[in-house]
């Protein structure tokens, strides 16, 4: 079981137990659900925002598997004080390294804790789990209201 | 093979893609119930039909289509036998359980059924035993009742009955739950249907595989069942409806094959089964379809049932082992399924996890949410065993949940 525990990383397996910023924000400026309905992933995202439009304070709520919890969890760690810029960049970076074909190198330098989830893209079937937070991040961060689902 | 002993091993041999390796593990596939592997001979007959006997069907008059023809309604007759039907134009050839329901829904229903009048199914439906009902009460303003389910899994049959009014048409039930395996007792239900005038559609898509199946017996007005789930190609299913009912109804899909005489004016319609069987069918599929069939009355249904019931009953004692497993669904009547969850772990883990293993379940919610909502349940880890499957795959299976317990707590 060494491949799994190639995807479960320590870091991942710990998020899911513990999930990070795991609460709701009443008075949130922006907020978006998640669906996934293949799986029935379920999330919603609570963002607040400063005078300069970056994220002051971000939570989630919802239920899923380790990996959409984890990855969730990690997000919000990582958003915090990011610009919209920066998260849209962010988007696209972790979108490569979970979608990437298997044989091409990925950069993970400037990934930190997210570069955990380099191993989702040995299981295809795995993918729409990873990136159920950050496409209902983009949601929120568009403010249309919608909920972001994966398929 | 004897008539004492089932030899496992000789079956597998049978089915040549259970020599496949998954992640360098030797795959043991227990996903039956979504879908059965083919054994060799569904897979040479089917290219053999191609490359010696293939043309389109009842229309040449040259020897090939004669041939084609000839397997294609040889394969009704095989049907007809293989379910107990009294008469071979009972048997209509279409893809898969789901359209047989819709082709119900959209002729018999929708020529019967009106405003006010009643549908009746149970809570343990595949959706495609909702659906096509759903949407024929949009269109007539027809209601659907919903028969309710103990902790078990099993109908109430109290409750079923008490549902069953002078406005139920039709109820619509599953032989067998493809989520929990729960054996529904069609031999009470059918004549409590029948009593209050209601005709009655059975979904025999878990079931036909794993039990012997009689229609005519049970008195069932139609049944239902896809070839894949029954070891025979993807592509092709079977609606069985008594012939005085099929007679009755109107046609389904427009076109060629199922008509009399067509003007520009007015166009009349064959009799039933090609009624109800517009354009080119998958005259491959239906004669892979009657390959299984052969090759499961060679083996004996009922011999494979009690093998299966054998596997049941070792996964359900040897899951139970297993530190925070619930089972969902313990009917006392069950079918090879094993339903479960993992405290604390999501189905889609569990499901990775036994990838991992080589292992092939289904995670999710099996196409029956109404199901999952009443366990409470996102989701269920589902393995499903079949004639092929053998009680060192039930060990590699509790195997790896041990494993992906020990990871993920």
């Amino acid at each position: 079981m060494d491949e799994l525990r190639e995807l479960y990383q320590a870091t991942i397996l710990d998020h899911n137990k513990k999930p990070r910023n795991f609460r709701v924000i009443d008075d949130a400026d922006r907020t978006a659900e998640g669906h996934n309905p293949l799986c029935g992933d379920q999330l919603t995202l609570y963002l607040t925002m400063d005078a300069d439009g970056r994220v002051a304070d971000v939570a989630f709520q919802g239920n899923g598997c380790a990996i959409s919890t984890a990855s969730a969890s990690l997000m919000t760690e990582w958003i915090k004080g990011r610009s919209p810029s920066e998260i849209e960049g962010q988007f696209e970076s972790f979108h490569d390294l979970v979608t990437s074909p298997v044989d091409q190198p990925v950069d993970i330098a400037d990934m930190g804790k997210l570069a955990v989830f380099s191993g989702v893209r040995e299981y295809p079937m795995r993918v729409k789990c990873a990136t159920l937070a950050w496409h209902t991040l983009r949601e929120a961060m568009a403010n249309t209201g919608g909920t972001a689902q994966t398929e | 093979m004897s008539q004492t002993a089932y030899d496992v091993a000789a079956v597998r041999a049978d089915f040549p893609i259970l020599d496949s390796q998954v992640r360098g593990k030797p795959l043991v596939f227990l996903d039956t119930a979504a879908s059965a592997q083919k054994p060799q001979v569904v897979i040479d007959t089917i290219s053999e039909f191609y490359e010696a006997h293939y043309a389109n069907i009842h229309r040449g008059v040259y020897r090939l289509s004669a041939e084609a023809t000839q397997r294609y309604e040889g394969a009704r007759d095989t049907v007809q036998k293989f379910i107990g039907a009294a008469d071979r134009r009972e048997i209509v050839f279409v893809r898969n359980a789901t359209e047989a329901i819709n082709l119900v829904a959209h002729t018999w229903a929708e020529q019967n059924l009106e405003a006010g009048d009643e549908i009746l199914i149970t809570a343990l439906e595949h959706h495609a035993n909702i659906v096509p009902w759903q949407m024929l009460g949009q269109r007539k303003g027809v209601q659907l009742r919903v028969a309710p389910i103990n902790a078990q899994g099993e109908v109430i049959l109290e409750e079923f009955e008490k549902l069953i009014s002078d406005r139920t048409r039709l109820v619509a039930l599953t032989q067998v739950s493809n989520a929990l395996g729960t054996i529904l007792p069609l031999e009470q239900m059918i004549p409590m249907a029948h009593a209050r005038g209601a005709k009655v559609l059975v979904d025999g898509a878990q079931a036909i595989p794993h039990m012997p199946v009689d229609v005519t017996q049970m008195d069932a007005d139609f049944y239902v069942f896809s070839g894949h789930k029954l070891l025979g190609p993807s592509g092709i299913g079977v609606l069985y409806g008594k012939h005085a009912l099929l007679e009755s109804m109107p046609p389904f899909l427009g076109g060629g094959d199922m008509i009399e005489s067509v003007s520009f004016e007015k166009s009349t319609y064959a009799p039933p089964p090609a009624r109800f069987e517009a354009g080119t069918p998958d005259i491959a599929g239906a004669v892979g379809l009657a390959a299984a069939m052969d090759y499961l009355q060679g083996i004996g249904v009922e011999r494979v049932a009690q093998w299966e019931h054998q596997l049941l009953e070792q996964a359900t004692a040897k899951l139970a082992e297993i530190d925070g497993l619930r089972m969902i669904g313990t009917a006392s009547e069950k079918s090879a399924v094993v339903s479960f969850v993992l405290d604390g772990i999501h189905a889609h883990d569990v499901g990775t996890a036994l990838d991992q293993a080589g292992v092939a379940v289904r995670v999710g919610h099996h196409c029956a949410q109404p199901v999952m909502e009443i366990f409470g349940v996102p989701a269920t880890v589902r393995a499903s065993f079949a004639l092929y499957n053998t009680p060192d795959e039930i060990d590699r299976l509790t195997e790896a949940l041990r494993e992906t317990v020990e990871i993920f707590r």
